[in-house]
């Protein structure tokens, strides 16, 4: 499917997210992902998996894209893109890491980075229903400025916690020391074992391995979490 | 007729006849699990084949160790479309494991320890093409990579390569596995691109 990128936005100094029309798509689920292809002037083709920020029906979807540095595909979508230019668009992908709102259980949502986009998508996926399912945020950046979809997780929504880990530096004043993301942080932000959430782990492989054993030292089922890692290990 | 991304292109890496169609190499080892990675003392760790009539044969770690053991040197596949090019192994292979295994059944599912699923036909596994791998690069295979031991079929994108491998059970048909069910193609091969349903 062609997609037509109709407004950009920067989430952060190194990533933004992209607003695209694709005339024929279906909807998706909230945690899919869906296949990027680019093709330069000269026939050179490259693809790439993203996340998608949005879910439900309607023919416009969102990706949020941060920048590798060694990346070929990552930058131009971050720096050369805009307004009017098309992509190929395949999806959308995968069955295991999504969230539906027909599950009425509470949600533990966790992210380091970029791993936020696909659990924006379940949290909006949930505004947009009539779902009343509690849901928590855990969500680890490096800096204040590395939030993405800050204001919109900064806005009050009943029945959804957003708490800020900051790993590098915090905000003046901020009562958590800066520093990775413990063993203590999950006690006393997330949902516990005994409540049996549904979690979802999404950021970097050092990240998500780090925090899905603590859950499961925490007592969480291992089939109750489910992961999605990037980067390399 | 493909839609050309304007002024795309910049930045492209250099190709390589290694490749499969779509992959791009890397020298990092990106981790693709669907869950927390499960913790295996070798000590309890053991490996089954289960055949139709239900025989199972069995190795614990000594066992599998004391087999004839393989250096095995293979360029490796991801479905996320990474691609690591000259990777060692060692570990031992399916046809030493078969060599007792009485079955006539052409299609195996791979159980591992946490749950995860994959299936694999017979004819994949057997003449050299995969192995029960334990050590990597000279080390023994980290937790995250699959270890203490898991399968590895190269040839086919490295989804097929259990990580925590448990058991193999013959089928008399092909089923689904774990990401086979939630997306990915029944046979996974990387020069024919099958990545997805």
């Amino acid at each position: 499917m062609t997609g037509t990128v109709k407004a950009v936005r920067a989430e952060t100094e190194s990533a933004r997210s992209l607003d695209i029309e694709v005339p024929g798509w279906r909807g998706n689920i909230a945690g899919q992902h869906v296949d990027v292809r680019l093709t330069a002037e000269d026939g050179y083709q490259a693809v790439r998996s993203y996340s998608l920020a949005s879910s439900g029906s309607g023919e416009q979807l969102q990706l949020a894209v941060d920048k590798l540095p060694d990346g070929e595909v990552s930058p131009y979508l971050v720096d050369d893109v805009m307004p009017g230019d098309l992509l190929e668009i395949r999806g959308p992908l995968g069955g295991w890491f999504i969230w539906q709102p027909s599950l009425a259980g509470p949600v533990q949502l966790i992210a380091g980075g970029s791993g936020v986009v696909p659990l924006m998508a379940m949290i909006r996926s949930r505004a947009q229903s009539d779902s009343t399912a509690p849901f928590r945020l855990l969500y680890s950046v490096r800096n204040p400025d590395d939030v993405f979809f800050r204001s919109e997780l900064e806005a009050p929504t009943p029945g959804l916690d957003v708490t800020w880990a900051y790993t590098r530096a915090t905000p003046p004043g901020w009562p958590r020391p800066a520093g990775r993301v413990t063993g203590d942080d999950l006690s006393a932000h997330c949902f516990p074992a005994s409540d049996d959430p549904a979690v979802f782990v999404c950021g970097p492989t050092g990240f998500v391995e780090a925090v899905a054993n603590a859950l499961v030292l925490l007592g969480h089922d291992p089939g109750r979490v489910k992961t999605e890692r990037f980067g390399g290990a | 007729m493909a839609v050309i991304s304007r002024g795309f292109g910049s930045r492209r890496r250099e190709s390589d006849a290694s490749l499969p169609p779509g992959q791009y190499l890397t020298q990092d080892f990106p981790v693709l699990s669907a869950g927390p990675t499960p913790r295996i003392d070798t000590a309890d760790w053991e490996f089954s084949i289960t055949n139709e009539t239900g025989v199972v044969s069995k190795w614990n770690w000594e066992q599998l160790h004391a087999l004839p053991i393989e250096d095995i040197g293979t360029d490796i596949h991801c479905v996320t479309r990474w691609s690591k090019l000259g990777t060692h192994w060692r570990g031992v292979s399916l046809d030493t494991l078969f060599k007792d295994v009485d079955t006539t059944y052409e299609y195996t599912m791979a159980h591992c320890y946490g749950g995860y699923t994959t299936n694999i036909p017979l004819a994949d596994l057997l003449d050299g093409k995969a192995w029960i791998a334990f050590d990597f690069d000279g080390e023994d295979l980290d937790p995250e990579h699959g270890g203490p031991a898991r399968l590895l079929v190269p040839h086919l994108y490295f989804w097929k390569s259990a990580k925590w491998i448990k058991g193999l059970q013959m089928l008399p048909q092909d089923q689904p596995g774990f990401w086979e069910q939630n997306g990915y193609n029944m046979y996974g091969d990387p020069w024919q691109e099958q990545r997805y349903w």
